[in-house]
């Protein structure tokens, strides 16, 4: 499996999310910049957190206008793994891919905390191996992470599962129903506010962010047979930086 | 040159947090009258046309694609000079 981790002017979260998916599955990944016209050479994407053009118009606005996002729109359009942490998430909304927007936080605090999640949809490439309704810890960082959709959206969200994380107790930003994650009608794009990246060590204070990582190779492996790079990924090889000017 | 300004507000019933804490800011001021406040962000644009049809055109093609989110915002083209 061969992932690419976009990289906008602003990202700050690449490094980390390039280190998560050496650390928890050794598979090859690339950080590539957000000019880059091709993206079929990978089998999942992953948008990192960070400040994308400095947040400036609304968090993700410019960012969606990259060259490399009509990529991003190719591969999830072709069924590949997408994951849109904080950033990326409000980035993935801004592109449409998927329903909804951030607002300010309702408290207008930056919020950098740990907290508790529910993993409600347990289906998707990034979820295969939490159980259904298991709590689990995760950091968030954000100002904009107060999710808002319309009503009849919310409904349907709710009626077809596609509420993938919910916040347990408080709710850190004021999200609609409590809403820390979401995935598309087709479940291959996934965004989220919190930071499975930065819970996939025990130093970190929580490994509980690990299993979205093993979850995407298992579902590569089930849907590939992991025929593809299997030599490279042998070697445990890391190719960070490949891509990146 | 065409000046413009767009002012972009969120929609009705789309809560804003900004809002709110101004408001309570307002009221502490002793401006009890103030029942509602509600932020939003003008942008001002310089565009090199004489052609104000066109730029009008043009200017409401920019809103709709990246100036306002469609979900969360609404926005007006407020004057259109030049």
């Amino acid at each position: 499996m061969r992932v690419a981790v976009i990289v906008f002017p602003g990202s700050n979260c690449d490094v980390d999310m390039v280190r998560a998916v050496a650390d928890c599955l050794g598979e090859p990944v690339d950080t590539v910049w957000h000019t880059a016209a091709d993206l079929s050479a990978y089998d999942a994407i992953l948008l990192p957190g960070g400040f994308s053009y400095g947040d400036y118009l609304r968090a993700g606005a410019i960012a969606r206008f990259a060259p490399v996002m009509r990529e991003v729109v190719k591969a999830a359009d072709a069924g590949k793994p997408v994951l849109g942490v904080c950033n990326g998430f409000q980035i993935l909304l801004e592109a449409g891919l998927l329903p909804g927007a951030m607002r300010r936080n309702a408290s207008l605090k930056f919020r950098c905390e740990t907290v508790t999640l529910r993993v409600e949809n347990n289906r998707t490439p990034f979820t295969l191996d939490y159980a259904p309704g298991e709590h689990i810890r995760i950091p968030i960082a954000h100002g904009e992470g107060n999710y808002y959709c319309d009503e009849a959206t919310l409904q349907r969200l709710r009626a077809e599962n596609r509420v993938v994380f919910r916040y347990v107790g408080a709710n850190p930003n004021g999200s609609v129903d409590h809403i820390a994650g979401i995935a598309n009608e087709r479940g291959n794009v996934l965004g989220m506010m919190p930071h499975p990246e930065r819970a996939v060590h025990a130093l970190l204070g929580s490994t509980d962010g690990r299993r979205v990582f093993t979850s995407l190779l298992r579902y590569w492996k089930e849907r590939t047979g992991g025929e593809r790079h299997v030599a490279k990924t042998a070697h445990g090889g890391r190719h960070d930086a490949g891509g990146a000017t | 040159m065409v000046k413009a300004r767009v002012v972009v507000t969120l929609k009705d019933g789309v809560l804003d947090p900004q809002g709110q804490a101004t408001q309570r800011a307002l009221h502490a001021l002793g401006y009890g009258e103030v029942a509602e406040v509600r932020i939003g962000k003008v942008i001002e644009l310089n565009l090199d046309t004489d052609d104000r049809q066109w730029a009008a055109a043009r200017l409401k093609e920019m809103c709709d694609r990246l100036l306002a989110n469609p979900v969360i915002e609404s926005y007006r083209i407020e004057r259109v000079e030049g």
